[in-house]
């Protein structure tokens, strides 16, 4: 493997992409997670999809649009999304979750007139549903590398605002910082994110890998700080163990490392259970 | 005989203690303050002045508009009518929020599952102060060290909030208001979800804040039978001001009301003051 990755450019791509999102999906993660945002994710992937499935069918249509790649247009989408689900959410005081089911069913039903306007499903549009190895790019490469030094320089800049507004929105707002911005710009990272993760794990499974080492993390970690650290060890764990996997075996990635995150999840519940035991 | 004595008494002692308290600096004037929602007056025609160094306790029943003032006090309410000034400046130009801390009722109600130390949500009081793109220094540690300290929760800095009992939770919110360095604190039913053993306790913690630290506390709650021999201050609110004063003063005033209704001689046994004897005792010769 070791060989192939120094042979190959495509595994390069593959390889350094899944260490990338392997830190900064579960980064995000944390904040959606604690701020229980989970399903806006989800909503967001489901964009994407749309988004892609318009880039594939320009192309398609346009001869000249043939090199437009699609993440970019998934970027757009997705971006547009969240800020969507922003409008929603305020519309919807009381109902904010409703925000989400809508903008996923706009997302799928969106990108189903896409698809069947492009004659259909090709095997381009089943990569990016579930991962690919030999999907990615060096373009793809570099616009993913860009979009984490952006994640991750906001998140180390805006740490204790984001903190605050995830742990007591009611205090950020009362205390005076600009809530409204922090969370617009942390929305944005969400979407530019699941964008960046998505050529990977798949869009059906983006939302698993921000969501899964947290969930396991929490289980088991003091503090919000060892909090990150577990979830970016687990995230990093998933994805170098479902790509190496998913390489030997021929399986999907995005499968493999989610079912890899799972067990994680499964492993860290039954030995914070024995320690419990343990303890008493 | 007596009872002019008694009156006189009463009425030297509290232009001393005015006199004495003009001299301390004013850190909440409210003056004429009226709020009303749509068809609804909240409070009417409002007046309260809090010196430096007071323990004052607003006591009313629930819709006595106690929140309302509170809001407004706070600047997140905007005032219709009257004036509020903070440490001498009207409110809409007053910009050192940082000296003012509140905690707030709500504090007991967040996520408990929450994945974060005692020392984490502690810091996060310090995120105004030091504003946009800045971090903690070695001496922003040192104060919230000294903010942990001072709410009795040291050993516990390192434990999940979630883990921490209701009455140690509510002192980990004092300690996130305290970083900051505040010289007025406003609580809003504080001790809500703290249970009854612990209440005591939670007040002599304040009690330490107000006199060893100087903190100027205002503290909001519908139940005056826990504060009244805790506070130095009273003010009954009930869309109007009903009482503004001293506890002792306010102690009499109840056993003067209690005395209407049941003759004379009652005593209340919940409260010590000192000074309560003093007056008791001048009634009983």
């Amino acid at each position: 493997m070791i060989a192939g990755i120094l042979q190959y450019e495509f595994l390069q791509n593959a390889f350094l992409t899944g260490i990338i999102i392997g830190v900064i999906a579960p980064l995000i993660g944390v904040f959606i997670v604690v701020r229980r945002l989970s399903l806006i994710a989800d909503a967001l992937s489901h964009v994407t999809l749309a988004g892609i499935a318009a880039s594939l069918l320009l192309e398609k249509k346009f001869i000249g649009l043939s090199g437009l790649n699609p993440l970019y247009m998934g970027m757009v989408f997705s971006v547009t999304g969240s800020l969507f689900i922003e409008k929603l959410r305020a519309v919807y005081k009381h109902y904010q979750e409703l925000a989400i089911p809508i903008i996923l069913s706009g997302g799928i039903g969106l990108g189903a007139i896409f698809i069947s306007l492009a004659d259909g499903f090709n095997t381009d549009l089943f990569s990016y549903l579930f991962g690919s190895v030999s999907a990615v790019s060096r373009a793809d490469l570099w616009t993913i590398m860009l979009i984490s030094i952006f994640v991750i320089a906001m998140i180390i800049l805006l740490y204790k605002e984001l903190f605050l507004l995830s742990f007591d929105e009611e205090h950020a707002k009362a205390s005076g910082i600009a809530a409204k911005s922090i969370h617009f710009i942390f929305i944005v990272m969400v979407a530019l994110v699941i964008a960046a993760s998505m050529r990977i794990v798949g869009i059906l499974l983006v939302s698993s890998l921000m969501t899964l080492p947290v969930a396991a993390s929490i289980r088991i970690a003091k503090g919000f700080k060892q909090t990150i650290f577990y979830s970016v060890l687990f995230g990093e764990t998933s994805v170098l163990g479902g790509l190496m996997l998913s390489y030997y075996l021929d399986l999907a990635p995005g499968g493999t490392i989610v079912i890899i995150a799972v067990l994680i999840l499964i492993l860290t519940i039954l030995i914070k259970k024995l320690t419990v035991k343990a303890a008493v | 005989m007596i009872l002019i004595f008694e009156a006189v008494f009463k009425i030297t002692a509290g232009f001393l203690g005015d006199k004495m308290e003009n001299q301390l600096r004013t850190i909440i004037e409210i003056e004429q303050v009226s709020y009303r929602y749509e068809k609804e007056d909240v409070l009417e025609d409002i007046n309260l002045t809090i010196h430096e160094g007071a323990f004052l306790g607003i006591v009313g029943p629930n819709g006595s508009g106690k929140s309302t003032l509170l809001k407004l006090v706070l600047g997140l309410l905007k005032t219709q009518k009257g004036e509020i000034r903070l440490f001498g400046q009207e409110i809409s130009r007053f910009k050192d929020w940082h000296k003012i801390g509140f905690v707030s009722q709500k504090a007991n109600s967040f996520n408990t599952g929450f994945p974060a130390t005692v020392y984490e949500v502690v810091s996060s009081g310090l995120t105004r102060k030091l504003g946009l793109f800045k971090f903690m220094k070695r001496e922003h540690h040192t104060k919230v060290m000294e903010a942990i300290n001072s709410v009795g929760l040291l050993a516990f800095k390192d434990r999940n909030i979630g883990e921490l009992s209701g009455g140690q939770q509510q002192r980990v919110f004092i300690a996130r208001a305290l970083v900051s360095d505040p010289k007025l604190l406003i609580l809003d039913e504080p001790t809500v979800g703290v249970d009854a053993q612990n209440v005591q306790s939670f007040y002599e913690m304040l009690d330490e804040l107000n006199k060893k630290l100087g903190i100027t506390l205002l503290l909001v709650t519908h139940d005056i039978g826990t504060i009244s021999d805790k506070v130095t201050h009273v003010a009954c609110l009930n869309k109007h001001l009903h009482f503004h004063g001293k506890t002792e003063e306010f102690e009499q005033l109840k056993m003067d009301e209690m005395s209407e209704y049941y003759g004379h001689d009652v005593h209340i046994l919940t409260h010590n003051h000192d000074h309560h004897h003093h007056h008791h005792g001048g009634t009983e010769q």
